[in-house]
């Protein structure tokens, strides 16, 4: 039996334009549609296969405003067989430190053998709250997985490197960060889909947890943003049609610019 | 001046990677360098360090830092900010140093800012990051506003420039605690990358894309990059079809470089792909489809079959070399 807990963060459709709210900076997750952090659907679906192949329970533990109900239930109709949803107006803002804290939280308060989330947000792209969850959890941090193995308490990971690879292991309880080379994440069935409505979700609040309101949200980070600008788009650059001299093309331009 | 450190990126033989020379550069804006080196090779790499301006290294020649990932680096560096109050801790913003910076920024209670392309002193002389978010469509000045600042920094991004300094080694007594040893590494291996630079800081990057057609196909890919001295680089197309390693992949879920020149070859552009290489001083895409997005940001896009129009290319590359 592995008890599973996979975070689940909802982020704003990688394929549209996304904004930050003028003012504190902070995302605006309200605009554009939300969907689940590419990465975490690897990490539901790890969690799903490690259940079936040693038993025990998958939960999805999200922090997020009410509108990240939708992903905790995609979640669920995927298969994961209960959720937490920590929603708080005090949230709004938190960095990544903040995060990890109020999660840990949820994490401990839920129970775990083992804690899988995706290795990075499509939004913030910060990497290290797996890392974080880790320190804050005092257990072994196995993360940027390409492959997980479990047998009896050890758990062992194809670790993806800056430039190739490390096989690494450690015990449960543990985090666990996964890349998307790791699996196939599946499509929720209609009768997961009609499941889902039926599953439990907690909805908790940071009092719930214990953590003082005043030490989450945009007044508990760590860091703040001081301002921001959109990028100046790229200058038009030239794109001509190959009429058999497109390759003389490119070497006068990588000539002209000094590159050979 | 305050102290500032810096976690050296080096190969464990002495050789000291780029990224720490750009990290040094940023450190001298924002007080006085101190490098911190974990494991073999300080002595070896004493003088490159000097080039740059490092005050000090602090040497901690453990074997714990190759044995156990992250965590024994994060534990020393805690310790250091606890004995020096730096001003700020500068870390190479690669996988594995974001999820040390993410560590650290536990252990010590200090913000923590990711993917920095650039620092300066801003008021009061703390550091001031900026950010490039959404995969460059917006840029960020952030801070950090408790603790020590912690900031990793993007490689490639900050031009390294020389200083002197004096480099003194200072040795440290150091061994990883019990719970730094829970995750051990029991086997590892390079990705063969030849005499390729590495892609997170080449200059020059040829990526391949879906256009490529095979593990065969994509081999042109690798020939135009060591024509032209650059790493190559991969769509997520070609790394999920397994015709080239995974941990050449360019992109959201993959590697972000921001090289002089990148090389987008086959590759549609997705917002995907963009977000991990946008930031690139000048882009040149080839491409069979007139409509690819990638051409909304190259400098320069050919329209044409990658198999006739590259070589053609290689023979120009080639003969103006001589």
């Amino acid at each position: 039996m592995v008890n599973i807990a996979v975070c689940v963060k909802q982020v704003p459709d990688t394929a549209v334009e996304r904004t930050l709210k003028p003012g504190a900076g902070t995302l605006d997750r309200e605009t554009p549609d939300g969907l689940i952090n590419e990465l975490d659907e690897y990490a539901i679906e790890e969690g799903l296969k490690i259940a079936e192949a040693h038993g025990g329970e998958v939960t999805i533990v999200s922090m997020g405003p009410g509108k990240a109900a939708e992903s905790i239930r995609k979640a669920l109709s995927m298969g994961a067989d209960k959720a937490v949803h920590v929603c708080d107006e005090a949230l709004a803002g938190s960095d990544a430190l903040v995060t990890s804290l109020v999660l840990a939280a949820a994490l401990e308060q839920a129970g775990f053998d083992l804690v899988i989330l995706g290795s990075e947000s499509t939004d913030a792209r910060t990497g290290v709250l797996a890392a974080m969850l880790a320190e804050r959890l005092g257990v072994p941090q196995l993360t940027l997985a390409a492959k997980v193995d479990i047998s009896g308490s050890e758990v062992t990971v194809r670790r993806v490197t800056d430039d190739g690879y490390q096989v690494v292991t450690g015990t449960l309880p543990a985090v666990v960060s996964v890349v998307e080379k790791i699996n196939e994440p599946r499509y929720p069935s209609f009768k997961g889909i009609m499941a889902a409505k039926k599953k439990p979700v907690q909805v908790l609040t940071l009092a719930d947890l214990g953590v003082d309101a005043g030490a989450a949200g945009l007044a508990g980070s760590w860091t703040a943003v001081s301002d921001f600008a959109a990028r100046p788009p790229r200058a038009a650059g030239t794109v001509v049609k190959d009429e058999g001299d497109g390759g003389s093309t490119v070497a006068a331009f990588l000539a002209e610019r000094k590159f050979i | 001046m305050a102290e500032v450190l810096v976690l050296a990126e080096h190969t464990g033989g002495g050789e000291v990677k780029k990224v720490t020379a750009e990290l040094l550069t940023a450190a001298r804006r924002l007080g006085s360098p101190s490098v911190v080196w974990t494991g073999p090779g300080a002595e070896a790499a004493a003088g490159r360090l000097a080039e740059f301006g490092a005050g000090r290294v602090y040497v901690a020649d453990s074997a714990d830092f190759g044995d156990y990932p992250v965590a024994p680096a994060a534990e020393l560096l805690a310790r250091l900010v606890a004995a020096k109050s730096p001003a700020a801790v500068l870390i190479a913003g690669t996988t594995e140093g974001k999820e040390i910076a993410g560590r650290l920024a536990v252990k010590t209670s200090s913000g923590v800012l990711t993917d920095a392309i650039n620092i300066t002193a801003g008021a009061g002389g703390a550091p001031a990051a900026e950010q490039p978010n959404f995969g460059g469509a917006i840029t960020v000045h952030s801070r950090v506003t408790k603790g020590t600042p912690i900031i990793a920094v993007r490689p490639n991004a900050v031009s390294a420039e020389p200083a002197p300094g004096a480099a003194q080694l200072v040795p440290v007594e150091f061994a990883a605690s019990a719970a730094a040893k829970a995750a051990k590494v029991t086997e590892r291996a390079v990705a063969d990358k030849g005499t390729r630079p590495d892609l997170t800081e080449a200059q020059i990057v040829v990526s391949g894309g879906r256009g490529t057609g095979s593990a065969d196909g994509f081999k042109i890919i690798e020939e135009l990059a060591d024509s032209l001295g650059a790493a190559v680089g991969a769509s997520r197309a070609v790394t999920d079809a397994g015709w080239y390693p995974h941990a050449f992949q360019v992109g959201q879920t993959g590697k972000t470089v921001s090289p002089q020149l990148y090389v987008a070859i086959g590759i549609s552009g997705a917002i995907q792909h963009r977000a991990g290489m946008q930031t690139s001083k000048t882009i040149i895409a080839i491409n069979k489809d007139p409509e690819a997005p990638i051409f909304e940001i190259a400098d320069l896009g050919i329209v044409g079959d990658l198999f006739t129009v590259l070589p053609q290319l290689l023979d120009e590359v080639g003969a103006r070399k001589g």
